[in-house]
């Protein structure tokens, strides 16, 4: 008994033959994941740009060089689409972040009352799925809905907003929705990125008279600047990506006020006679478009 | 003093009107699911008597129970599947790690930055071609392995101490044996916080299952309530009672594993 332990104290110890033996078993630990990966996410990648090469309507597709990419340039709807979505980006990450940082620096006292209560209360969104909140907002701020009614009642509002059947309150309506659904959830980074900075650090600030909002700035902001590149990047894609609330809350409309890039890509492949080859090509500026933004901020949150 | 009061009684209002906007929509919902549609637009704020009544006409009108039990089955058996492939990659990618497989990793981080309305129409087509429109398996396989999951496990498995690792092989582990009889239990509030994420992104995809659940027996739930909006009249109540009885089983999951929610969200970005 422990003479075959110490043999095999000896050859592992031997090392070198066991440990290529492991690294060898290693890669058939990884192989199932990374090539589910490279069947599902960059094959059709590939398959994507091939595709966006291609013309013709349905399944009859013949090679068309660029010709796609010069449709886009003049197409008014692929224009409207992204104005949209970078609308919403513009207006709705930087409102979502802060206030995600705000409630997080407030959270993180430990001396607040109902502390977790008032957590799980701005993270309960979270729970809810794009589609259900979506439907829920739609109902709420219908024109016959309830917060027509409640205004009205409240003699705030005279006549009922329409909510859905201007651009402008449709694209708002989106924004709230997305800030609604999304805010807890970056705080929840933010608060798991503040425990780990000392609390004797603001105590040693307050003592030297730096205010609440210079302990923010000074403090606090750069030391979550990692997290708060991370969430910018997380929160950037999946606005470009937009999809399950523009098609629910507003249905894209009025007039395709509210449509996004994606809800266009889907209407191109699935609902109109279908282009798939067009439908690529914008996916793929798309995808150039998402990684030039990553690549950017990860850029600039290097220099700072 | 006094101004420091003032401070601190404002930071409450802040966050009780703050809490109240959060969790108002979801109270609404619960409400308009008890009342009739004309009540629910005259913004009634009580419980009303119509519950029953809402559920009869929602499963006359919509085959719920069927919607429920596909969402249910996909969402299992993406997240059983998923937490499989991808844990054993995390461990492969940490615990046998070379530069070989490190710059595998860093490839397959990549494709986080994949957009879905990139790949759909590809992926559309590669699955009819492999007659997976309508299956569980079609749900599932593009959600399996995701870089994320991967990304967690990996990040995990540092903790994972090595000591155990040498004195399993000494005990004659084959090296499968100690991922399964090891480290998966030592682990288990990894894959705790792994299960509640995947299976609750599952449950509520929506982009997905819409393109390739075309057969009225193989929608989800999302898709369910989606279909409800379509009509010229919508009846409030029911549609209500319909968003109400998809967010249930997430929202359940969610107040009673909240801790590790929280965990499978930031858990990649320490």
């Amino acid at each position: 008994m422990i003479h075959t332990t110490i043999e095999k104290i000896k050859s592992y110890k031997n090392g070198f033959s066991i440990n290529t033996k492991h690294k060898l078993i290693g890669w058939f630990f990884v192989i199932p994941g990374a090539l589910l990966i490279f069947s599902f996410y960059f094959y059709p990648i590939i398959r994507a740009f091939i595709l966006s090469l291609q013309g013709g309507v349905g399944n009859n597709l013949r090679f068309a060089g660029l010709f796609n990419y010069k449709r886009l340039l003049q197409d008014g709807l692929f224009k409207q689409s992204m104005f949209n979505v970078f609308i919403y980006l513009i207006l709705q990450v930087p409102i979502m972040l802060s206030l995600a940082l705000i409630l997080a620096g407030i959270l993180n006292d430990r001396t607040l009352k109902f502390r977790s209560f008032f957590r799980t209360a701005i993270f309960v969104p979270c729970a809810t799925s794009l589609v259900s909140y979506a439907i829920i907002f739609r109902s709420m701020f219908a024109l016959d809905g309830f917060i027509n009614t409640i205004l009205m009642n409240l003699n705030i509002l005279a006549e009922p907003i329409n909510w859905l059947g201007g651009p402008w309150t449709a694209r708002l309506l989106i924004v709230i929705g997305l800030t609604w659904r999304w805010t807890g959830y970056n705080m929840i980074f933010y608060l798991a990125g503040l425990q780990n900075i000392d609390p004797a650090i603001y105590e040693a600030a307050k003592i030297d008279g730096a205010s609440a909002f210079d302990r923010l700035t000074k403090i606090t902001i750069p030391i979550l600047k990692p997290i708060i590149l991370l969430t910018t990047i997380m929160s950037t894609n999946g606005t470009l990506q937009i999809f399950d609330e523009t098609q629910n809350l507003t249905s894209g409309g009025p007039a395709n006020a509210t449509l996004s890039v994606s809800q266009y890509i889907y209407r191109l492949s699935f609902e109109y006679v279908p282009r798939f080859g067009y439908a690529a090509a914008i996916a793929f500026v798309v995808f150039i478009i998402v990684a030039v933004l990553s690549f950017m901020q990860l850029k600039v949150g290097d220099e700072r | 003093m006094r101004k420091e009061k003032i401070f601190r009684a404002s930071k409450y209002l802040f966050l009780i009107s703050i809490s109240f906007l959060s969790l108002f929509p979801l109270l609404w919902m619960f409400i308009a699911a008890t009342n009739k549609s004309v009540d629910v637009l005259a913004g009634t704020l009580f419980p009303g008597t119509n519950l029953v009544e809402n559920f009869k006409t929602l499963t006359a009108n919509t085959n719920l129970y069927r919607a429920m039990w596909n969402s249910f089955k996909y969402a299992a058996v993406t997240t059983l599947a998923s937490l499989l492939v991808s844990s054993l990659a995390g461990y492969g990618f940490e615990i046998y790690h070379d530069r070989g497989k490190d710059f595998l990793m860093n490839i397959l981080l990549l494709s986080m930055m994949v957009p879905f309305a990139v790949i759909m129409v590809p992926l559309y087509m590669l699955f009819g071609n492999l007659g997976l429109l309508n299956t569980t398996a079609g749900f599932a396989l593009p959600t399996v392995s995701t870089a994320f999951l991967i990304f967690l496990f990996r990040q995990s498995s540092r903790n994972f101490p090595h000591e155990v690792i040498e004195a399993s092989r000494l005990d004659g582990l084959t090296e499968v044996g100690i991922f399964f009889r090891m480290f998966i239990p030592i682990m288990r509030s990894t894959y705790a916080a792994a299960a509640v994420i995947t299976f609750m992104n599952a449950w509520n995809n929506y982009l997905w299952p819409l393109i390739i659940m075309q057969k009225e027996s193989a929608r989800t739930m999302p898709l369910l309530i989606s279909n409800l909006t379509a009509g010229y009249t919508i009846d409030y109540g029911v549609l209500m009672l319909a968003v109400g009885i998809s967010i249930l089983p997430t929202l359940i999951i969610f107040l009673a594993l909240q801790k590790n929610f929280a965990e499978g969200v930031t858990g990649s970005a320490k």
